[in-house]
């Protein structure tokens, strides 16, 4: 088990006040709260930083992690020395079961399971509650939300075993992926989250929708964005080009003038619903090379017969 | 081994929930739900509280209304407004990537 330095991990120096760990530790739960970060590690951070300001908020707790010596190194492998703890009495209110495996294992060996975090469940009292809600990402190609897919959805979900200890159990569920979903949308699985307890009912499985990054398709809400690259000539005189889309290619006229970041909409093309969203093609215009004699020669001869002056709003 | 296919109920705006089974599918109470409508921060449809429909959208708004007040300590107030500020930094994020 690795030694977690719960100071650098609220950013303060070891003989900080309780009062500069608590505006530290509160700077940074605005960071890196999972609803407010878009870093793809701000849940975890969030965690152990709750894990590190449960620890040293409490006098109590810190004196008795400070009793383990300033000499240790983040990481470092660690074993709680033999006659620690003693003299110390933590009077940190029980863990609910739900809780399981919210706090690392460096910290429940010094303070024991029972001294958990009481988070963000708020609905965990009394002796029948419910069983805590689970939240996951379930990542689908643009296609399953064209046609619809089923898919595996892998979860590791923390429990607690017959003797209280910790246990990561894996299991594997396959989802239905309806027809139509979009980046953000969530699925609800009722009955797939944590056990209740007593009499409470079993929590429920949220899989939030996202999509794997696409080489040429951007979905945005509804609608999907794909870029187009034209010819100068295909643009200026117009054209019926072949597009890609989710459903498969389809011809799709270009009006003749058409300018470089223009939005030529295929209407209904987009994700399915009613009503369902478009594809915007987004033209982009590009030139051919002059690299060979022949190709400058032709440069040369637009320049000459071609009057034309694209900065002339630029002048006087 | 052929494994059972599970099927949700995709929390779109075609799913719409009364206030009952909202404050079960949150598992929250009453008074919180009504106090987040207040807020500004969920909009039911329908006028009185007894015909109040929840689009299937407003779940995950509620959950994250719930640990930003928990998490941060923030009133309903703040949460809500923090809510509106995170839409618009989406809004914002994505239409930047639609000009790259």
């Amino acid at each position: 088990m690795d030694y977690k330095d719960y100071y650098k991990i609220v950013g303060v120096k070891r003989d900080a006040s309780q009062q500069e760990i608590k505006r530290a530790y509160k700077k940074l739960a605005r960071k890196f709260h999972p609803d407010v970060s878009k870093e793809a590690d701000a849940e975890a951070r969030f965690k152990t930083l709750g894990e590190a300001y449960a620890v040293l908020k409490d006098p109590e707790k810190r004196a008795a992690y400070d009793e383990l010596g300033a000499n240790w190194k983040a990481g470092q492998e660690f074993r709680p020395p033999p006659d620690w703890g003693s003299g110390f009495e933590f009077s940190g209110s029980g863990m609910h079961p739900g809780d399981a495996g919210a706090y690392s294992d460096f910290f429940e060996s010094l303070f024991g399971q029972g001294m958990g975090p009481q988070t963000n469940t708020g609905t965990q009292h009394g002796f029948h509650a419910h069983g805590e809600d689970h939240h996951a990402k379930v990542l689908i190609d643009l296609e399953d939300a064209y046609n619809g897919a089923s898919r595996a959805v892998g979860l590791r979900t923390p429990e607690l075993d017959k003797s209280g200890h910790v246990i990561t159990k894996e299991r594997t569920l396959n989802v239905k992926i309806p027809k139509g979903v979009r980046r953000g949308q969530k699925i609800r699985l009722a009955g797939q989250g944590s056990a209740g307890h007593g009499n409470g009912k079993a929590g429920d499985l949220y899989l939030e929708i996202d999509f794997r990054p696409h080489r040429f398709y951007r979905p945005d809400g509804k609608d999907v964005y794909i870029d187009l690259p034209l010819t100068p000539w295909e643009a200026a005189l117009g054209a019926t080009v072949k597009v890609p889309t989710p459903d498969g290619p389809v011809d799709m006229k270009i009006p003749a003038g058409t300018s470089s970041d223009q939005k030529l909409r295929l209407k209904g093309r987009g994700i399915p619903g009613s009503p369902p969203g478009d594809i915007y093609v987004v033209a982009k215009l590009t030139l051919p090379p002059a690299n060979s004699d022949a190709e400058k020669e032709f440069y040369e001869k637009m320049q000459q017969e071609l009057p034309y002056n694209p900065r002339g709003h630029l002048e006087d | 081994m052929a494994k059972k296919i599970l099927s949700g109920t995709l929390l779109d705006e075609q799913v719409h929930f009364s206030l009952t089974e909202f404050c079960q599918v949150c598992s929250s109470k009453t008074e919180w739900v009504v106090e987040l409508v207040d807020e500004g921060i969920l909009e039911p449809s329908g006028g009185k509280s007894s015909r109040w429909s929840f689009p299937g959208n407003s779940v995950s708004k509620a959950q994250r209304a719930r640990r930003l007040q928990h998490d941060l300590e923030i009133n309903l107030a703040g949460v809500a407004l923090v809510l509106d500020l995170l839409d618009e930094i989406e809004m914002l994020r994505s239409r930047i990537s639609q000009e790259v």
